[in-house]
């Protein structure tokens, strides 16, 4: 039972980053039909730029949650300057070209942003610091950590923001309005580049505090890190629904969940047989299964093919 | 004297073929017999290529897992041509399977065909992009199991991979020791090169006869528009599923002759940026044209042997020290290549006429 509640408490710390990712494919999915497969790579570069700036501060002897802070606000533009940039290469000049054009792009985008990491950075593991309150309170035989409940509570207090930004500005207008029907919304005035632009600003933007929640959670961070969290923030997206807010949050968080408890629990159902070490088997599965049965995710409508 | 143009083109072909006969004893002679294994590997690549570019190139479905077939292929060579199962299982085998090769390589033909059919159905309903993103998966999947599925049964002896793969023999002789041939010694790097080009010909062949078929011209009509190909009685289902089974077919092929070549198998050689080269090939080349594809394998197979041989002199000379290791540089060049070939040259280096125009037309429309 104890274990029940701790793997369902790490699966929602876990969760809560994989919604902020999920956010950055979904509303680039809602706006161009279009998966941006560098988004990993980007959460990897958030992650590694943060520690770099945080290395740096260390010795200044600053109190350790304002140098996490400093690093966070030095990650954010970073990957705010890489997800533009990503656009404006990989993305705006095929807007028109067939659909495999801009996957590939992408692809190769994604694996010059890894290679680059990997020159600046180096092939080893990088390790954050201790400098966050990792005490552990009981919740019920289990253990929650001061860090978890930071991650947990400023992803959603971020999720909250994007929220309102969506729904109650000009700009989230511009957005959901460019994501209905990009060539109304251009008669209407709406600057649909400058939307798209924006969409994958913001979503880096979110990327990049995920980058740290990660490196701050599993204490470490390393150039081929993007890869499989990418794929299951994907993951995420799609069991939610893709192209839906809501959808991607609580897609994050089942997800989340959904590893913990396999990771926890995998080595008692199969008699041993599989271990905690095929967990990452498991996103894929239900990757498989949503889109065999329910391909429009938990909170999608059904929407029929643009052609 | 006008020239006939059927004898100009036996006469190419002959040309070619006379150059293929001897190219690995010229390779050979001029930088020695560690460049004839470079060609035996393009030789590979030229294959998977070729599968790819049916999964790809013919049906227009863009898979980014194609190296799970390559490694499906060459995990069952290994377990029927190596000594692994027997000391795993002394239970089940008493002795070493040694399966001649002309049987491990149809099967492994068939598993993969098997595996790349399993794949395909769940993902027949998905668009391109989703369905990228799942061959992505599941290519990740297979290397996850192999690196993992040595406990508690040892299967593929995890990250150790599997060694003492005995090599391809044929009429007797095994294809790794040199040969005396009408008083020649050919070494084993040759007769292996002899043997993969039989089987590249005969791939090649097979595409060429595909894409001329019926089921080639439906592979295209799904590629270029899915509903109107349903629309002209096109069984969809079938046909993608045959694309995914055909092309996985050639990757397990591929696997079975690795395996056999290099006497090892370890998951590491079947990671994602190994698909992702496969895929560069393709769309380097030009997606859909098979000439222009096996351009893109040789190019791309030669490529870090090149990038060996010149990058790190010249780095050492202008730097003093090396800044970028060739393996680095090389993933660099492919992901700038898959960037700079998609943006300005859509169709590939050596494109189809069909494609071209196709693609040209669409530039207008847009």
């Amino acid at each position: 039972m104890d274990i029940l509640i701790q793997q369902i408490i790490n699966g929602l710390v876990l969760g809560s980053i994989y919604a902020l990712v999920a956010l950055g494919y979904t509303m680039v999915y809602g706006i161009l039909g279009l998966i941006n497969f560098a988004h990993g790579e980007v959460v990897m570069i958030g992650a590694l730029s943060a520690l770099t700036a945080i290395g740096l501060l260390v010795p200044s002897g600053l109190p350790g949650p304002v140098v996490v802070l400093a690093g966070l606000l030095i990650a954010i533009p970073v990957c705010m300057a890489v997800g533009f940039t990503i656009e404006r290469i990989a993305y705006r000049p095929l807007r028109n070209a067939p659909r495999l054009a801009p996957l590939i792009t992408a692809i190769g985008v994604s694996i010059v942003l890894q290679q680059l990491a990997m020159m600046g950075w180096g092939r080893n593991y990088h390790t954050f610091p201790a400098l966050l309150s990792v005490t552990a309170h009981k919740v019920g035989g289990a253990a929650i950590t001061d860090l978890q409940i930071i991650i947990v509570l400023t992803a959603a207090l971020l999720m909250a923001a994007l929220v309102w930004l969506v729904t109650r500005t000009r700009l989230g207008r511009a957005m959901r309005a460019s994501a209905e029907n990009p060539a109304v919304a251009r008669l209407m005035g709406v600057d649909v580049d400058r939307v798209i632009s924006f969409t994958f600003v913001l979503g880096s933007g979110l990327a990049a505090v995920a980058g740290v929640m990660v490196a701050a959670n599993y204490s470490i961070a390393h150039y081929a890190m993007g890869f499989m969290l990418g794929l299951k923030a994907f993951t995420a997206a799609v069991l939610g629904g893709i192209g839906n807010l809501g959808g991607a949050m609580l897609g994050g968080l089942l997800l989340g969940i959904i590893e913990s408890l396999a990771a926890g629990y995998i080595g008692d159902l199969t008699g041993g047989f599989l271990g905690s070490h095929y967990k990452d088997v498991f996103a894929f599965f239900v990757l498989i299964l949503v889109l065999v049965f329910r391909p429009s995710g938990l909170m999608g409508e059904k929407v029929a093919e643009r052609a | 004297m006008s020239a006939d143009p059927k004898l100009k083109a036996r006469l190419g072909i002959a040309l070619i073929g006379v150059a293929l006969a001897v190219l690995p004893f010229a390779v050979g002679a001029t930088f020695g017999n560690s460049w004839v294994r470079i060609v035996d590997f393009a030789l590979l690549y030229v294959m998977l290529a070729l599968g790819l570019n049916i999964v790809v190139g013919f049906a227009g479905l863009l898979d980014l897992g194609y190296i799970a077939f390559y490694a499906v292929g060459a995990y069952l060579y290994a377990l029927l041509s190596s000594p692994h199962l027997a000391t795993a299982f002394p239970a089940l085998f008493a002795v070493a399977p040694g399966w001649p090769v002309w049987a491990v390589l149809p099967l492994g033909a068939l598993v993969a065909g098997l595996f790349g059919v399993m794949l395909g159905a769940p993902t027949l309903k998905l668009r391109g992009d989703y369905l990228a993103i799942v061959t992505l998966g599941f290519g990740e999947i297979i290397r996850i199991f192999l690196n993992n599925l040595n406990a508690p049964a040892n299967i593929t002896n995890g990250p150790q991979g599997i060694n003492n793969i005995a090599a391809a023999q044929i009429g007797g002789h095994a294809l790794n020791r040199p040969l005396e041939l009408f008083g020649v010694m050919v070494p084993g790097v040759h007769l292996q090169y002899y043997f993969f080009l039989a089987l590249t010909l005969l791939v090649v062949f097979v595409c060429v006869r595909l894409q001329d078929s019926r089921l080639g011209r439906a592979w295209v009509a799904i590629r270029e528009d899915e509903v109107a190909a349903r629309a002209c009685g096109i069984n969809t289902r079938n046909v993608k599923l045959l694309a995914f089974g055909l092309g996985a077919t050639f990757g397990g092929v591929a696997g079975g002759l690795f395996a056999g070549f290099q006497g090892f198998v370890s998951p590491e050689s079947f990671g994602l940026l190994e698909s992702v080269m496969v895929l560069c090939m393709v769309v380097l080349g030009g997606m859909g044209h098979i000439p222009g594809v096996i351009l893109g394998a040789v190019l791309l197979a030669l490529l870090p042997e090149a990038l060996r041989w010149g990058a790190v002199p010249v780095q050492q000379s202008l730097f003093g020290k090396v800044l970028i290791d060739p393996e680095s540089l090389r993933l660099l060049l492919f992901g700038i290549a898959l960037v700079v070939v998609m943006r300005w040259r859509p169709a590939g280096l050596w494109p189809s006429a069909l494609r071209k125009r196709e693609l040209a037309a669409h530039g207008e429309a847009a």
